[in-house]
């Protein structure tokens, strides 16, 4: 780390000019006090989340001889293959079916009403984007046991479809505010020509608004996508039989079971993230531009 | 932000009648499941329930045992605690990273990339693994060298509130640097120059031009953290279970351990009805705080 400090600072008087970047932002001298700051979050962003990754390569006896923090003598997967032993393909497939389940019903329902509430008149919509408006303010854990009456009278307990329901209805009012604030973006002048043109508010909401609003529906689909597959509550309190079980529940479970494993443990911690992590790599500028897109507007 | 007032007021916009049904699948969905429990808990904070059987009315009897209760109170004042505590310590921080990582070097987009990783896990990873890692023997203190960190963290009372309040901070510093990392990026360079040439230092930069234009950003990013505050439930959970004794159990876990555990759902629903309250009464004094017009323009004379 110090090094990069120091090769920094041996190209400052280079860079003392003023030097406009991409983003615009200038680079005047270099801010050292700004950069230790920096490498020091590094570390307390990166020191656990090294000890998880070290950790579940270790044996036992590693765990318990080694230092915490040195990397594993003799690195193993036993960790992982005991893991997926445990049925983990059949939580990540939960996951990502309660995931998708969530995300195209509550991507097409908010998108549609969005472009209702910037394009339409009159009371009703108002009234409607009022109360997404107050919706934000709901903790879902609030309604948690009315919630789980409901769907004990739906006899949908112990479903995924009962953890889907509820997830969707959560997902709206912030998808709604962030693709409305998109569609008001749209110039009024390209709704007139499509207009001119003969198309339907139908044929505009999908032919104009849909590809104008892509960053936004990103934005929506990655904020909601995290926050379903993370979520802990839910399936918590709705689900019960261990063949249902998400991602989130098995590590909890799992971490009970096995608490004198932490290397075991750990490897769950780290199968569990991976496919986000993948993601990350994968998509990481669209994923993090999609998410800044939508909330400093 | 501004350029939303002035296309929404255009003249000619928009049809009435069909487009209404466009709202309708979102405000089904919201009435059913979100709207209609809101109602549903109030219903039930008067009402005798175990979570299987049927449901008799009680009258106003939660709500005198749940004011007379003391796990409600040290509820309440937890809640309190962690919620002013984090946002003090984790506006500043996001505020001065998400400055940081607006800035066009290699190395700070690197960082970022780094710093945004705790946004990607699940609060039940994170608080697994966090349990690990404070454990006196086999985590950070042993690998650090460090004694001072092997304390017993999760077992002693004042000890484990601040873990928590420091997990929490460690889980969404991340989500508020992004968003005052976009915020910082749309304010206009022209001040910049022009503090620059009037000889504004960095600090002085920064107080005057990056602070005040970042008002929206960090009502919008308060709001998130404060109301966010009320349901730290997952990560609280897993980590000490609202232990040791009932050191952070706070409201939502109060009400989860009430309902879920003791089969008490009237009173837990009355302990529910005070977090909506309390969430509801947060949002609109922010909102209030933050001015009604919340898209105005803050680049006036520009």
């Amino acid at each position: 780390m110090a090094t990069v400090i120091t090769k920094r600072a041996a190209a400052a008087p280079a860079s003392n000019v003023r030097v406009r970047g991409r983003a615009g932002v200038r680079l005047r001298r270099l801010n050292l006090p700004a950069g230790a700051a920096g490498w020091l979050w590094l570390a307390v962003i990166i020191i656990p989340i090294y000890y998880v990754a070290i950790t579940s390569l270790k044996t036992q006896a590693g765990y318990f001889g080694q230092n915490p923090l040195a990397l594993p003598k003799t690195p193993t997967l036993d960790n992982y293959r005991m893991v997926l032993a445990s049925d983990f393909a059949r939580y990540f497939l939960n996951s990502a079916l309660i995931t998708a389940g969530t995300l195209v019903p509550s991507l097409a329902f908010s998108f549609m009403a969005s472009f209702a509430i910037v394009r339409g008149r009159g009371r009703f919509l108002k009234a409607v984007n009022g109360l997404f408006l107050m919706g934000l303010a709901i903790p879902l854990q609030a309604v948690i046991i009315p919630i789980y009456l409901m769907i004990i009278r739906m006899h949908l307990y112990d479903s995924l479809l009962a953890i889907i329901l509820p997830s969707i209805a959560f997902a709206i009012p912030l998808s709604v505010l962030i693709m409305a604030n998109f569609i008001r973006d749209v110039p009024n002048e390209l709704f007139e020509s499509m207009r001119l043109d003969g198309c339907s508010e139908w044929q505009t909401l999908w032919r104009l608004a849909l590809p104008l609003t892509k960053p936004a529906i990103v934005t929506v689909a990655i904020y909601n996508g995290l926050g379903v597959w993370n979520g802990f509550l839910l399936p918590l309190i709705l689900t019960q039989s261990p063949e249902l079980r998400v991602l989130p529940l098995a590590l909890w479970t799992f971490q009970g079971e096995y608490s004198v494993n932490i290397p075991a443990v750990l490897a769950s911690v780290v199968l569990t993230t991976l496919p986000i992590l993948v993601l990350y790599v994968v998509g990481r500028r669209q994923l993090l531009s999609g998410l800044t897109a939508g909330f400093s507007k | 932000m501004s350029a939303g007032t002035t296309a929404a007021a255009g003249p000619g916009k928009g049809r009435t009648g069909p487009l209404a049904w466009l709202a309708i699948p979102a405000l089904v969905f919201f009435l059913a499941f979100a709207v209609l429990p809101l109602l549903g808990v109030l219903l039930l904070s008067f009402t005798t329930w175990d979570g299987i059987g049927a449901i008799s009315m009680a009258g106003l009897a939660n709500w005198f045992g749940i004011f007379t209760d003391p796990l409600m109170y040290n509820a309440l004042w937890l809640t309190l605690i962690i919620m002013v505590v984090s946002w003090l310590v984790q506006t500043p921080i996001s505020l001065l990273l998400g400055t940081f990582t607006a800035g066009n070097q290699k190395y700070r987009a690197l960082l970022a990339v780094l710093y945004f990783l705790p946004l990607l896990l699940s609060s039940a990873a994170i608080a697994i693994a966090y349990k690990a890692l404070l454990d006196p023997n086999f985590g950070l203190a042993e690998g650090l060298g460090l004694p001072v960190l092997a304390q017993d963290w999760l077992g002693r009372p004042e000890l484990a509130l601040f873990v928590v309040i420091f997990v929490i901070a460690w889980q969404f510093v991340p989500f508020h640097t992004l968003i005052y990392q976009g915020g910082v990026r749309q304010i206009p360079k022209s001040l910049y120059e022009a503090a620059e040439i009037d000889g504004a230092g960095r600090v002085k930069q920064f107080f005057f031009i990056t602070l005040p234009q970042l008002k929206y950003t960090i009502i919008t990013s308060s709001t998130l953290m404060v109301v966010g505050s009320l349901t730290y439930f997952d990560l609280v959970f897993v980590l000490t279970g609202g232990g040791p004794g009932n050191s952070t159990r706070i409201l939502a876990l109060d009400m989860y351990l009430k309902g879920f555990k003791a089969n008490l759902m009237g009173p837990a629903s009355a302990v529910a009805v005070i977090l909506v309250a309390i969430g509801l009464a947060l949002a609109l004094l922010l909102q209030r705080i933050g001015g009604k017009d919340n898209s105005g323009s803050q680049l006036e004379g520009l």
